[in-house]
């Protein structure tokens, strides 16, 4: 244990080399995260990962002995309270970047804002189109959808699944991964025989779960981020369907795991290497930093267990701080220098950084994981 | 379709009515006292739920559900001492945005005592893929606990209001708050009473839903909106016909899936809702004059 914690130690000291100057100033970054309401699972855990961190590099002295303020702002899942609070957080506050929205709805909505006034945006949502086209000031960190869908899509060609039902919740995450399941099916010879949305407050989904069985289909994809994804693993059990579920990256919090018990043995599903942390063999290059975010957040938010949704955030702060270390807090120069960022081993993959390229992360990013006796290991064929 | 399959959807839609049952006969017993809509029912079931789930590590299920029944029923009581009863004329209109405001309060209550996670109880019995089997066709064992549960408590919530003293004077009250004063009815003691039992009752439906549909800080509006609309088409204040209601929304929605894409399940209910209650203002089950009776 304590070797492990020296090498991630090592592995950060590169990012945030310890300053011993005196106050050299500070670097004011403002955070919008939806900490209650709806997205409260990635919100919550976000804003938990943020103070974290950013605690954890003023303790070492600050970034070339810049400490970071961190100002966490509760959007509730709101477009319009993005909006309005992002405004704050340029206007008054003129932070120098906002990390966050905690989901793609709101990231959208307030992408063009921090372009017009150069603020730097590194958003903790999944969707493409945050940083398809490109714009100049805004980047994200979680891994995107049509990756996610790639790689299920892999896992059922190899198994020679070629009649799939799709299902997915009627939010903005459920409609994205429709639409990318429903793109690339044709690219890997796979029919989606049923195609059902379900609203995303559903207490129970045993009518989808039958119309899937009439469908007389081979595996089921199910696309969203809710308690959902649990009541659809026990229905489709509780019918007697022993078919293969895959969910999206979403369904990555055991909690879902714990709800749905038994009925969700099996599942498969892409997932960043977090949620696998401690089964990585030793040399991988993401090991000693998975290991390191994980105890020092399940030592501190116990009984909360880490999730991927927290490393998004901490992935946003790492490449702030890399950006800042190398081009100070000047937002056009430290905008540059994300650009210019290779290598820099996050929570969610490699991150490996260019002009046309501002989510920075390939499909190997994902790991194919599947669930076994109430726990997440390494999927195998 | 095969037979099987029929039956399948047939046993789907039980299985959510069954839960829009239990929840909708909560919104009864308020409404039969006071003649308002308690807008934070849906709040009680949630908070019911997280207390069985807080105390279940410590005790036995049925003593966790017990406990939290009894703690949700003094909260529903001390909810309607502290804000309802201060309230200087308490008209309908007051009454229920008074309500609306509680479930918002609950519900971030809820929020800071626990957290955002997703929580459930177990199942009361076998586990989450145990099924039985009828006829080639599957239905959880829980839903026969909330079809149980349901009825036993429509069966003793009739007899409480129809043959105890206390139960007919809460339904004086609803009749006629004045009447029922000035034949010596503490009107007061008699609305707190109903809050108590309404959370009781709803606390008792948010375990038993519990395991089905989860539970979380704000379940409890989702689940209000199925059971309100299911008290509705029963007709308000009877308890017995928003179980009956609330299998039909469940089965109507289960039947919709079999034709249109589940996406439109809540729209075709809505429209089924709504159709019935042009035809039919007093709901399903609840009779014209009946509802003429009552002053708003």
């Amino acid at each position: 244990m304590k070797i492990k914690t020296i090498i991630a130690m090592a592995a950060l000291t590169g990012l945030a080399a310890p300053a011993f100057a005196t106050d050299a100033g500070t670097v004011k970054i403002g955070a919008l995260f939806s900490v209650t309401g709806p997205a409260s699972f990635l919100g919550a855990p976000e804003k938990r990962t943020a103070e974290m961190l950013v605690e954890q590099i003023n303790a070492r002295g600050g970034i070339h002995g810049k400490r970071i303020i961190l100002i966490v702002k509760d959007t509730g899942g709101s477009p319009e309270k993005a909006i309005s609070m992002a405004k704050q957080l340029i206007e008054e506050e003129q932070v120098f970047a906002i990390i966050g929205p905690s989901t793609s709805g709101e990231t959208m909505k307030i992408k063009g804002l921090c372009e017009e006034s150069k603020t730097l945006l590194v958003s903790c949502a999944a969707a493409e189109d945050i940083v398809k086209p490109v714009a100049r000031y805004v980047f994200k960190t979680p891994q995107t959808d049509a990756d996610a869908t790639r790689r299920i899509f892999e896992v059922l060609k190899a198994r020679k699944l070629t009649r799939i039902a799709a299902l997915s919740s009627n939010t903005g995450f459920g409609a994205a991964g429709k639409k990318q399941l429903e793109t690339l099916a044709p690219d890997y010879g796979v029919a989606i025989v049923a195609n059902e949305t379900y609203d995303k407050n559903a207490t129970d989904l045993t009518d989808v779960a039958t119309k899937v069985k009439a469908a007389g289909v081979q595996a089921v994809v199910n696309w969203s981020i809710e308690p959902a994804q649990s009541i659809v693993a026990k229905n489709l059990r509780q019918i007697g369907l022993a078919i293969p579920l895959f969910q999206s990256h979403g369904f990555g919090n055991l909690s879902y795991v714990t709800a749905a018990g038994r009925a969700a043995e099996g599942i498969i599903f892409p997932c960043g290497r977090l949620l696998v942390a401690d089964v990585l063999p030793a040399e991988h290059a993401q090991k000693a930093l998975l290991m390191k975010y994980k105890t020092d957040y399940e030592s501190r938010y116990k009984p909360d267990a880490v999730s991927t949704f927290g490393g998004h955030a901490y992935d946003a702060i790492l490449i702030l701080a890399k950006a800042v270390e190398t081009a100070g807090a000047d937002r056009d120069k430290a905008r540059d220098a994300i650009e210019r960022i290779q290598g820099l081993v996050g929570t969610a993959g490699i991150f490996n950084f260019s002009a046309t390229d501002h989510c920075g992360l390939t499909k190997d990013a994902f790991e194919m994981l599947t669930v076994k006796n109430g726990r997440f290991v390494l999927y195998a064929d | 379709m095969s037979s099987e399959l029929v039956l399948q959807y047939l046993l789907a839609g039980i299985t959510s009515g069954s839960v829009y049952a239990i929840v909708a006969i909560g919104f009864n017993i308020v409404y039969s006292t006071t003649g308002i809509i308690n807008f934070a029912q849906g709040e009680f079931v949630m908070l019911g739920a997280m207390t069985a789930i807080s105390l279940q590590p410590f005790m036995p299920l049925p003593a966790a559900i017990a406990l939290a029944v009894l703690i949700t029923a003094a909260v529903g009581a001390l909810v309607e001492l502290v804000f309802i009863r201060r309230l200087r004329r308490p008209t309908v209109m007051r009454m229920i945005i008074v309500t609306i405001g509680l479930s918002i309060l609950m519900r971030e209550a809820a929020l800071h005592i626990w957290d955002e996670r997703v929580r459930s109880l177990p199942y009361f019995s076998g586990d989450e893929i145990s099924s039985v089997r009828i006829l080639g066709a599957f239905v959880s064992p829980q839903v026969f606990w909330l079809l149980g549960l349901g009825a036993a408590s429509v069966t003793l919530l009739g007899l409480f209001f129809r043959y105890s003293l206390t139960g007919r004077s809460m339904r004086a009250c609803s009749a006629n708050q004045a009447a029922a004063a000035l034949v010596g009815i503490d009107t007061r003691r008699m609305v707190t009473l109903s809050f108590a039992i309404a959370a009781a009752i709803g606390a008792l439906a948010g375990c038993a839903v519990s395991p089905i549909a989860q539970t979380y800080y704000d379940c409890g509006a989702p689940l209000a909106i199925k059971g309100f609309t299911a008290a509705v088409l029963g007709g308000l204040g009877r308890s017995g016909s928003a179980v009956a209601a609330g299998l039909l929304l469940g089965a109507l929605e289960a039947a919709s899936v079999i034709v249109v894409p589940a996406a439109y399940k809540d729209a075709v209910a809505v429209l089924v809702l709504l159709i019935i209650l042009s035809l039919r203002p007093s709901g399903l089950f609840g009779r014209h004059d009946e509802a003429r009776l009552k002053e708003y």
